[in-house]
This record gives structure tokens, sequence and C-alpha cells, in this order.
């Protein structure tokens, strides 16, 4: 008998296409052949073109498998010999995971555990470093905690870029006994799914992430706001924080250092625009998820009318690492005022989609032909889409541009929460920006007149160019309409909607 | 689709405000409950939300409408959620979105006639690096082609 150790991914994109059935066939088999199996569920290693895999450990480390067909019987059969023993020669054998170039030209510090550890078990995350950040957090003083999250340059990875520790030093110095923590994981952007990634593959750590916050800014409350759309990573999430709490994690008083903090899942409902922070807030609420105006800022007046941080998951669960290995370490990565790493998601019409944890200062070139592997479909690149739907769509011309904010917003892009949408010749940009506008009319809350309005005259005009009525008046009519979004808006969602739909007026005018 | 007898609304819709009618900000867990137990959210438990909550019925109906997630009509037995979003679009997700609607029979929203579906569109279901994607009920199903797509009616139609 030989014994194994496997590992297969339970992320809902791993499980999206087989991961169970594959678990399922791999158990069977091992029934079969002289194997006595033990089988963990992680998170995912995000190489999701390699999906299904399996991993099994070895004395060298693990060595992996994909991506494998989960009903292809005799291929799951084949993964063992006769004897029991790994295939080494089976046409799916991918060798020591470690040594994978996907992975190997990463900077994993966020997402160092994923795919890696069993996200049910508290014990794996202890022994992975984890509240490592936390127990050093408790025996700091707010202020220090604070200056070491400004000090590291971390910027909120939402999409906003905001300085986080600024954000963190705003909330703190309010005097209200009752203030929250917020984590925004209503991740809506299409070609995003960072938050998920983590929540489904490590959730201890935004929950170590959120608790430090609120030791540092004196909040007793967590809320995370989840989409609807994610009901596995609102299941795994649940269930971690009854396990922290259990555990002494969470609650009256965190790991005894008389700090109270509870965290409380809150279920969205399909509202694109409560990813906007004070959206979010007025859905927590139980309201209408119309957008506030600013100020007074959600720091200072947020959930409740108490100064509340709002803050993307994956700003949340930067925040152990910092603590645990200092600042400095943190910001040894990345370019200018980009610091950090950025978990970058590819996605699309690529070839080896998946999420890639990189420092800034890649350019898009090297990301979608080197990284990706170009188009799935084996055709030339048309664009990208960065920064989910109110992104700029970027032409070929531009894919010379680093990845980092400032880079991005001389072009008029954005790097918003780091997704990368790419498009093969095939794609219609025209088409394209008649969604940007449509979708913004769909999801617009309606509190402003240019969103509410201009994105229905948008979808409109767009028609009307396509079908060739008055295209070039109407041109210019669109561009006139663009403008008056971008500057009149209340909100992102009308204010960046118009980006993509410019950026196709600018660089594919063929097209609209 | 057999009609919620009113007895029962009003019973569970006292019974989960019962639980969750003092959760700070708490009308959208409430809402949500509600879904789970009778798949949408029946007209009569609005007035009793209402007056439990201090709000008019008018607020409440408001926060329903303004949700896309939450429904005020019976949905099929089961809901198939097409992601139209941009990089299903950029992998084919129109053709699945065009041959779902030719094959089931109804627009967005619609329920087919024999009640077995509900097509809902979605805007990302984060599932952007396996492309086109959908989910029924809530299930992620990835790399959807339309040959996986009628296999997956016929299976999902015939439970």
């Amino acid at each position: 008998m030989q014994e194994h150790h496997a590992y297969i991914s339970l992320d809902t994109s791993s499980r999206s296409v087989g991961a169970d059935a594959l678990a399922a066939q791999l158990q069977a088999t091992a029934v079969q052949k002289p194997v006595t199996l033990t089988l963990t569920r992680t998170g995912t290693r995000g190489l999701f073109w390699l999906e299904p895999l399996v991993e099994f450990a070895t004395p060298e480390g693990r060595v992996a498998f994909g991506p494998l067909d989960p009903l292809g019987t005799d291929e799951i059969v084949q993964l063992f010999t006769d004897a029991g023993e790994l295939n080494v020669s089976h046409a799916r054998y991918l060798g020591p995971v470690d040594e994978l170039e996907a992975l190997q030209r990463q900077t994993r510090i966020t997402y160092s555990r994923v795919g890696i550890i069993d996200p049910f078990s508290l014990d794996d995350y202890v022994a992975h470093d984890g509240f490592a950040g936390l127990r050093a957090a408790l025996t700091m003083q707010g202020n220090d905690i604070i200056d070491a999250i400004a000090d590291s340059g971390l910027r909120g990875r939402g999409g906003a870029a905001f300085p986080t520790g600024i954000k963190m030093r705003t909330v703190a110095a309010q005097a209200d006994k009752q203030k929250y923590i917020v984590c925004n994981a209503d991740e809506g952007d299409s070609g995003t799914f960072a938050d998920r990634v983590i929540m489904e593959g490590d959730p201890f750590l935004l929950i170590e992430g959120m608790t430090i916050a609120a030791v540092a800014c004196g909040a007793s409350q967590g809320y995370i706001y989840l989409r609807s759309e994610y009901p596995q990573a609102i299941d795994i999430m649940n269930r971690a924080i009854e396990m922290a709490i259990a555990q002494g994690y969470l609650g009256q008083n965190v790991l005894d250092s008389g700090h109270a903090f509870d965290i409380e899942v809150r279920k969205a409902a399909g509202a694109y625009i409560c990813g906007e922070e004070t959206s979010l807030l007025e859905s927590l609420e139980g309201k209408r998820g119309m957008v506030r105006y600013k100020p007074p800022l959600p720091a200072i007046e947020g959930l409740f009318g108490k100064p509340t941080l709002v803050n993307n998951v994956v700003s949340l669960v930067t925040i152990p690492d910092i603590i645990r290995l200092g600042a400095t370490q943190y910001q040894q990565h990345g370019v200018e005022r980009s610091r950090g790493t950025l978990s970058i998601q590819l996605a699309g019409n690529v070839k080896r989609g998946g999420l890639y944890e990189i420092p800034f200062g890649l350019t898009v070139r090297e990301l979608v032909e080197d990284i990706g592997g170009g188009t799935a479909t084996g055709k030339p690149v048309k664009a990208v889409q960065a920064g989910g739907p109110l992104g700029a769509f970027l032409h070929p011309s531009q894919f010379d541009t680093p990845i980092d904010y400032e880079a991005f917003a001389a072009i008029g892009a954005m790097v918003g929460h780091g997704g990368f949408v790419v498009f093969d010749e095939t794609a219609d940009m025209g088409e394209m920006a008649r969604f940007s506008m449509e979708f913004c009319a769909i999801e617009s809350c309606g509190k402003c007149t240019p969103c509410r309005i201009g994105a229905v005259r948008g979808t409109e005009v767009i028609d009307k160019i396509r079908n060739g009525e008055n295209a070039d008046a109407n041109r210019i009519l669109l561009r006139d309409l663009c403008t008056t979004m971008v500057d009149g808006s209340l909100c992102a969602l009308g204010g960046m909607a118009p980006f993509p739909v410019l950026s196709v007026l600018d660089h594919f005018e063929d097209e609209l | 689709m057999k009609k919620i007898p009113t007895a029962s609304i009003e019973e569970t819709t006292g019974r989960i405000l019962d639980e969750l009618a003092d959760l700070p900000g708490g009308l959208l867990p409430i809402l949500h409950r509600l879904q789970e137990e009778f798949a949408y959210i029946p007209a009569e438990a609005v007035a009793i939300i209402a007056h439990r909550l201090q709000l008019s019925r008018a607020e409440v109906h408001g926060v329903i409408s303004f949700y896309h997630f939450f429904r005020t009509t019976p949905p099929g037995r089961r809901t198939l959620y097409v992601c139209r979003a941009e990089a299903c679009q950029a992998m084919g997700g129109k053709r699945i979105e065009e041959h779902l609607r030719a094959t089931l029979d109804v627009d967005w929203h619609g329920t087919t006639a024999d009640q077995s579906f509900t097509l809902e569109p979605v805007y990302c279901l984060g599932n952007c690096a396996c492309a086109p994607s959908v989910m029924l009920d809530e299930q992620v199903i990835g790399r959807v082609s339309t040959a996986r797509i009628d296999a997956l009616i016929k299976l999902a139609g015939s439970e």
C-alpha cells in the first residue's frame, strides 16, 4: 500500500470546471489501486488554465497534474502506477508546483497561503504564520500600527487607490465610542475575483486583517458586505468567523487583550453600485443603495453616522503581513508611488488566465503576452480592458505602459481592482462601448441626473452612430455627453462609465 | 405554481422578524431570509415587515425593487443566471445568451412555460478566468459551450 496526500482546490472557479468530479474520481481510483489516499481541499493556486488540478505531497514538495478531464476515468486512473506510486510519466504531469513558471514569476505575499492550506483549519492557518500579525499588533500602540501601514505605501486595492494609512488615521482620530470596520467584498467588476479567491482560500486572513484594523482604529464591530453571487465565499467566511470566535480570536476579549471585536457577514443583493462605499453603507443600514454626498467622509460619518473604515478585501488582507514583516519589507516591492504587490486578475480571452500576485511595474504587454500567453483563441489581441467595466479599453499601442497607478492615470486608464480582460480581434469595440453605457444605465442608483439619464441617452446615441444616423454629429454629441457624465456625476459609476466609451472613440475609431 | 397560504406567510414573516428585527440595519437580512423560505418576497410580507420595522410600505417596497437579487414573483424550479459581463463576452458569452433565450423561449427575468427555469442576467460571477460562465441556482459552471448548456438544461430540467 502506498500512502498519498492529495490536494484539490475547492475554489468556485476550480469547482466550476470539475474539481469536485475530479475529487470523487480520485477517491474511486484509490480504492481500485494499492493506494491509501488522504484528500485535502484547499483554495486555488490561481492558475485556472491548469484546473482541474491535483497536487500530491512528496518528500521534495508538492507535485501537480493538470488540467485533468474530470470525466476522463483513464486519465485519473493513470495518475498511479499499478504499484500505487505516482505516475510521473503521465501526460498531464507538471512537476514540482514551486517550479511552475507561472508561480515563479510571482511574489506571493498576500496570497502566500492560498492553495496550500486547508481554509477550514485554524491550526493550519496558525502553522503558516497566521495571526502573527495580530499578535504583534496587540503589543503595539494603535498609532504605531497605522504608521506601519502608512509607511508601507499601501493604497486601497478596491480601485480608488486612496492611501489606506491616511484613512485609518482619520477614523482613529475620531472621539466616538462606536466605530465600524466595513469590508467591501462586493466585488462586482467584471474580470475580478481576487477577493473571492482569498475569502474561499484563506478566510482567517481577512478576519485577522479586519481585527488589526479594528484594534488600530478603536472599532468594536465589523461587517463584511459580500455579494450574493458568491454563495460559497459567504458560507466559508461564516464558518471561519464561528471558528475564530470559538478560539478567542474574535469576541468580547480578542486574545485576552481587552479589545472587543465582532464580525458579521452581510449578504449583498446584486446591485453593482453597492461596491461604491457610501452606497454600500446605505445598503448595510437596510436602505436602497443610493450614493451619498461626500463630505462627510465615511471615516468621519459613516455607518449609522459613526466613523467607519471602509476597505476592500485585498487592502485588509495585506495588513497582517505588513505588521508581521514590517513596512519596509512590503514597501520595497513596486515602483514610484505604487508600492507592494498587486493581485492581478487576468481573464477573458487569454490562454493562461488566473490570479497573479506581482509587484507593480510590469507592463501590460508582459502580462498579456509573456504571462498570459496571448489569447485563448490564438488570434491577435485587439484590446485589454483594465480596471473593470469603468476602465478604458487599452489599445495594443499602449501595451508598454507599466502597471502602476500614475502611469495608468497618465493614459486615461486605471488599475482599479486589478482586473485585466483580454479581447481578440473578433471583438466588436462599438458593441463594447454600447455595453458600457447599457451597464451604467442598468446599475445606476438614479440619484444624479448625468448618470441616470446620461447612460440611457449614451446607449441611444451609440445605437444611432452604429446605424449610420448622423454619425459624425452624433459622435460629437457622444463626446459631449461623456464629458457631462465625467464632470457632473456624483460617484465613479457615472463619472467613469464614459472612459471605456471614450477609449473606443479615441483608439478604435473605425468601430464607433 | 401553488399559491402560498397567507397564514403561512404571516407566520414565517413573523418568525423571521422575531429573530432579526432588532439587527441594526436588518432589512436586507430579513428580505434574504424571506426569499430563502419562499424563493421570492410575497406581497403580504411587505406590510408586516413595514409595521414591525416602523417603516412605510413604500420604503420596504423601495428596497426590494432596488436590488436585482430580490424578486416579487415566484421563480421557476431552477434559476439560471447567465453572466453578461465583459470577460464572458470576450469568450463568446453572447452566443450563450442568445442560445439560452432561444432554447428556453424566454427573455431576461422570464420563466419557462413549464415553470422549470427562470433566466436571469448577472454581471459577473467572478469566474472570469474560466469564461463564459453561468450559475444554476448556487452552482457556478465555467467554460460553457452551447452543447454543455443543452446537456445542463436537459439534466436540470429532468430533476
